[in-house]
């Protein structure tokens, strides 16, 4: 019976979906605010990539609170986890093909990371992206030796330390009469990959800070408790 | 082009589809990754290749190793 | 059979309200939490494909200045940068729903649904030290609390 409710339901929404979009209109989708950004983006941050620019200039305070969403859920996450217990069974001892791949692995990603992170104004990419790659450069040696662990607090100094960056940033851009956030130091030549003021260095804040907080989740997640 | 997208399309269709039908959870989670790595091309097809790049790092990298250590410690990594 | 009506913007926004539709579904009528979450993500998935394509314009390019050349239209960075954090938020809550679900496990032994809200009813009647409902699926047939307790309820509320 539950079934065949939530199934009229679906056909419902699907038929009053499909109406909605006849009567959608394509011709005159474009939003006035894109349009403005595009025309002007360059010359105000100096960087490349737009959508860089719109995460950290024109919505800078966004991106700080989506970080303080993100640290929030990795902390919930930690805390619902636990820790795990002295006389918790260990998990099977990885294979020589794993560690050894994984030590091979480990230079490149972090490399890898680096380099989307730090052309994150010229080219596709950026600080949650390559973020994302360091975390999982960092959390290779935990699936390889399964009896090591990551050093929590030292990622929740290295993460207080880049969101400390990031605000300190935006404080002094404030302190020198703009606004919380706005671009600083010199724009450079568009394309360069010293230019765009301080967006890279925003980027890079961005990046370690989502890196550690994944590695640091990723190793509660690794560590909590099997049941079987 | 279309065509292409046409296909892409069904198959993430279909994969969703048998992310809510398979008994076996690591064949779901295989399906659903298949579902990000559509989703990442079709980013790439409306011009967003940033979220093209995010999509495919963190929702067919990051999400899929998250679920594969929670289905570990849930005991579902084998079907029942 | 002609294929006009299957042009590109229909294959888009079919796929990104397939997506939410099979993912409303599955937290709709699965009963089990990991199936829930599955659903959880596969609407995120669609969600995510609609905003950006409320913007898209075909014979756009990426917004992305490559050797100084601007292109003539460009696609909208305001939505993808929405959609960049939407993923990123989406990862976050994720991982919440995943380790919830793994106290959940270790709390009830069960990731069934149904099961867990039996449990849990069954708890908070013991707790309130009053008998549980004989179904919660189906209206009970009989009040079994004494009329005196439903007059003190009443009378204390």
């Amino acid at each position: 019976m539950r079934r065949f409710t939530a199934a009229l339901f679906l056909i419902g929404l699907g038929v009053m979906i499909a109406a909605i979009y006849q009567h959608m209109d394509f011709s005159n989708t474009a939003l006035n605010a894109g349009q403005a950004i595009n025309s002007v983006a360059a010359q105000e941050t100096g960087a490349a990539n737009f959508v860089t620019s719109v995460v950290l200039a024109y919505r800078g305070i966004d991106t700080l609170l989506e970080l303080t969403i993100l640290f929030t859920a990795a902390m919930i996450g930690g805390m619902v986890l636990g820790k795990r217990r002295v006389d918790a069974p260990r998990d099977p001892d990885a294979g020589f093909i794993l560690r050894t791949g994984a030590d091979l692995l480990f230079p490149l990603l972090l490399v890898v990371g680096l380099y989307i992170i730090l052309h994150g104004h010229l080219t596709p990419g950026g600080g949650f992206q390559g973020g994302v790659i360091l975390a999982s450069a960092f959390f290779l040696p935990l699936l390889a030796r399964p009896g090591s662990s990551i050093n929590q607090d030292v990622i929740s100094i290295v993460e207080g330390l880049a969101g400390a960056t990031f605000i300190l940033i935006g404080l002094l851009a404030m302190s020198e009469g703009y606004e919380f956030l706005s671009p600083l130091f010199d724009k450079g030549e568009l394309g360069a990959l010293i230019s765009a003021g301080s967006l890279p260095v925003l980027y890079l804040a961005v990046g370690i800070k989502v890196g550690s907080e994944l590695a640091g989740l990723l190793a509660h997640l690794a560590e909590a408790e099997a049941v079987d | 082009m279309e065509v292409v997208v046409l296909i892409v399309v069904i198959v993430m269709l279909l994969s969703a589809v048998a992310v809510m039908l398979f008994k076996d959870f690591l064949a779901a989670l295989a399906a659903m990754t298949v579902v990000s790595l559509g989703l990442s091309f079709l980013f790439v097809v409306v011009r967003a290749p940033d979220v093209a790049m995010t999509e495919a790092a963190i929702g067919a990298g990051l999400s899929s190793l998250l679920f594969a250590l929670a289905l570990r410690r849930l005991g579902l990594w084998r079907s029942q | 059979m002609s294929m006009e009506f299957l042009d590109g913007n229909t294959i888009l926004y079919s796929a990104a309200f397939g997506l939410m539709l099979i993912g409303i579904g599955g937290i709709v009528i699965s009963n089990h939490l990991m199936r829930i979450i599955f659903g959880i993500a596969l609407l995120e998935a669609g969600a995510n494909l609609l905003l950006l394509l409320s913007t898209y314009h075909e014979g756009a390019s990426a917004p992305i200045i490559v050797d100084g050349i601007i292109p003539a239209m460009m696609a909208d960075p305001v939505p993808q940068a929405l959609v960049l954090t939407a993923i990123v938020i989406g990862v976050g809550i994720l991982a919440l729903a995943l380790s919830l679900a793994i106290r959940v496990q270790r709390a009830y032994g069960t990731l069934d649904m149904r099961e867990v809200r039996l449990r849990l009813e069954q708890e908070i009647c013991d707790e309130a030290g009053i008998e549980m409902p004989s179904s919660s699926e189906k209206p009970a047939e009989v009040i079994k609390t004494p009329v005196n307790s439903v007059v003190q309820q009443e009378s204390g509320s």
